[in-house]
């Protein structure tokens, strides 16, 4: 297992996607590499400057650029801690102790090239574009499924492409599908033999009972509210087939065969 | 000249005055990517009892100003996994381990502390009887004189090395109560636990906690609980240990000056991992600033 460490980042840039959504770029202000993590990983950041962000905000390895050294965040104003982590200028620094959680499982078996489909909703497809380029880079061909309220809500599209096809939803009809991803044709191919799922609860509870409907292997990524990220609080359990588990550290990815909900 | 930072808690000799709170520093493990754990003056585990518990529904944890709730509800599984599966793997870190120690009986107490003394090599508990967040037991005896009394005695007869009662706050005078544990032979007071509290998610209209109230930790509570350990330690000859809301190695001194010969350090390692020993470091350099020789100086000069 990788050493986690806590390490002084530099923002490289920050770039604002749409309203509400920021991409940070960032490299460590000592010029040392960035701590190697895997697809479905996740970050604890030190929010500086918000008098009432207490504790840390988890946030997913969005990307880990090697040719440039930085680690990529994917960010969703959605209160005081992410709004002020999305008006961070390139130049200021963030405080961070990465790698947390235990990741997405990439298949196994050589040569097995079936369909894997990367479902994403919202900032639920942070973790989806580092678990597409592993995925790609070990010989597979993920398709990605991403779902937004609008077009101008869908997020990192160019990048998305550089590892595979993109299918697109949208709740307005701007982009792609009309509907919710569940909606999406491709969720309903029997060509798809494996499902990842980022995003809003009520989003991967329907992947899910369409994966478990079709007998097709899916694996969730939880949100759960987190106080340390490090397994020692027991704040951020979900309730599994083995009981109370934390989901900084035993997920936050968790196979549906492990979730008691439905 | 090296400060002298050794601390003595009844027959127990710590390196250095500094502890980590129970439920906040998981079993250690869980800290020795950023810390050397031998540092420590020792680390206090995760609340243990005599059977599995599997805490309370999610969700159990409330973000506040300057803190926040918690309502686990003491998961943890059970005494012998602990010693079984757990002890060996951390006995080796080179400090103290202290287990802390809950119970819905004084016998409850007593065989979990019983089984530590007889299968363990650890030297010291601390008695839980302060816990806001379970339905029996655990606060109710700490905030009687009669169930801190009840409880303390039970594990005085089960238990030959040290004995720290955990005090809770939520009581109107807690220097009765660590009187009550000293009177029944309590090597040592711990204070404080969580204050309990409530928050409530207004636009779902709905309690953020699934307990509906919870444990208050982090600094909002710091003033309460130096105010208490002052008090106490006023109150009793034996050592007071002080916690609660301690983020620095200035926010521990408070303590110290109040009259806390040890500190503990709680929901501060949740945001900076390495807050023990960036206090530890603190501590000594401000007693060579202030020319002391012996940390064990300044307990309650004020
Ligand atoms: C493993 C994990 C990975 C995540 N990845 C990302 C990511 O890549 N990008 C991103 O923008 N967000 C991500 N989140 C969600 C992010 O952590 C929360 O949006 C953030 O903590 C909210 O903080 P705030 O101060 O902005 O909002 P607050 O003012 O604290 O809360 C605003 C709203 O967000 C909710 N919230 C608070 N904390 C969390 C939390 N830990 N998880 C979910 N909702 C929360 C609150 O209930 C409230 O409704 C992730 C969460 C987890 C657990
Ligand atoms: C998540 C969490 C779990 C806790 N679990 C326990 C426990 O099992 N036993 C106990 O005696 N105190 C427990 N406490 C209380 C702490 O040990 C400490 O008394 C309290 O948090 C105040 O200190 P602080 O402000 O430094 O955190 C817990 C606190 C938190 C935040
Ligand atoms: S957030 Fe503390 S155990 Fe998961």
């Amino acid at each position: 297992m990788v050493k986690k460490t806590i390490t002084d980042f530099t923002i490289k840039s920050s770039t604002r996607l749409s309203e509400t959504y920021a991409l940070l770029k960032l490299t460590p202000a000592d010029g040392s590499e960035v701590t190697p993590a895997m697809p479905g990983q996740f970050v604890q950041v030190a929010v500086p400057d918000a008098p009432h962000t207490f504790l840390r905000r988890p946030i997913s390895v969005n990307f880990i650029d090697r040719s440039d050294n930085t680690l990529w965040l994917l960010v969703r104003n959605a209160g005081e801690g992410t709004s002020r982590l999305c008006s961070l200028k390139a130049g200021e620094h963030l405080n961070i102790i990465l790698p947390l959680g235990n990741g997405f499982s990439i298949p196994e078996a050589e040569g097995d090239f079936r369909r894997l489909l990367l479902v994403g909703g919202g900032v639920g497809v942070a973790p989806l574009l580092f678990l597409g380029q592993a995925l790609a880079e070990s010989g597979r061909e993920p398709e990605f499924l991403l779902g937004a309220r609008s077009r101008a809500d869908l997020l990192e599209l160019d990048e998305f492409e550089r590892f595979g096809k993109v299918h697109l939803s949208t709740d307005d009809g701007s982009a792609g599908v009309h509907g919710v991803v569940t909606q999406h044709p491709v969720m309903h191919d029997p060509g798809i033999s494996r499902i990842y799922c980022c995003g809003p609860a009520p989003m991967m509870k329907a992947v899910a009972a369409i994966a478990r409907e079709r007998e097709v292997e899916c694996e969730v990524s939880l949100e759960n509210m987190m106080a340390c990220g490090l397994g020692a609080c027991l704040c951020c359990v979900e309730n599994t087939v083995r009981g109370n588990v934390c989901v900084c550290t035993e997920g936050p990815v968790f196979n549906i065969k492990q979730l008691t909900w439905q | 000249m090296a400060v002298d930072l050794t601390t003595r808690i009844g027959s127990l000799t710590l390196k250095n005055p500094v502890l980590t709170a129970s439920g906040t520093f998981g079993y250690g493990e869980e800290f020795s990517d950023f810390i050397d754990l031998d540092r420590l003056g020792g680390f206090i585990i995760k609340g243990t009892t005599l059977h599995a518990r599997e805490g309370n529904p999610y969700p159990r944890m409330a973000e506040t100003p300057s803190g926040m709730l918690n309502a686990v509800g003491l998961q943890n599984k059970g005494i012998d996994y602990m010693i079984e599966h757990i002890y060996p793997r951390i006995k080796s870190a080179g400090s103290e381990i202290i287990v802390n120690v809950s119970g819905a009986s004084p016998e409850d107490y007593a065989e979990v502390c019983r089984r530590i003394a007889e299968r363990t090599d650890i030297k010291a508990v601390e008695i839980n009887i302060s816990c806001p967040n379970v339905k029996q037991g655990g606060m109710a005896f700490g905030t009687t004189t009669s169930g801190a009394a009840a409880v303390t005695r039970a594990v005085r007869a089960a238990f030959p090395g040290v004995v720290i009662v955990k005090l809770s706050p939520n009581v109107t005078d807690i220097t009765e109560i660590a009187r009550a544990a000293e009177a029944e032979g309590a090597d040592a007071v711990s204070l404080i636990n969580t204050l309990m509290g409530m928050a409530v998610d207004v636009e779902r209209q709905r309690p953020c906690l699934s307990t509906v109230t919870g444990g208050l930790s982090g600094p909002a509570v710091r003033p309460v609980a130096v105010r208490m350990v002052w008090q106490t330690a006023k109150a009793v000859k034996i050592p007071v240990i002080g916690l609660g809301g301690i983020m620095d190695g200035r926010d521990a001194l408070e303590f110290i000056l109040a009259g806390a010969s040890a500190v503990e350090i709680g929901t501060a390692n949740f945001i900076d991992p390495q807050t023990t020993v960036k206090v530890i470091d603190y501590i000594s350099d401000y007693c060579q600033r202030h020319g002391v020789d012996n940390v064990s100086d300044l307990v309650g000069v004020i």
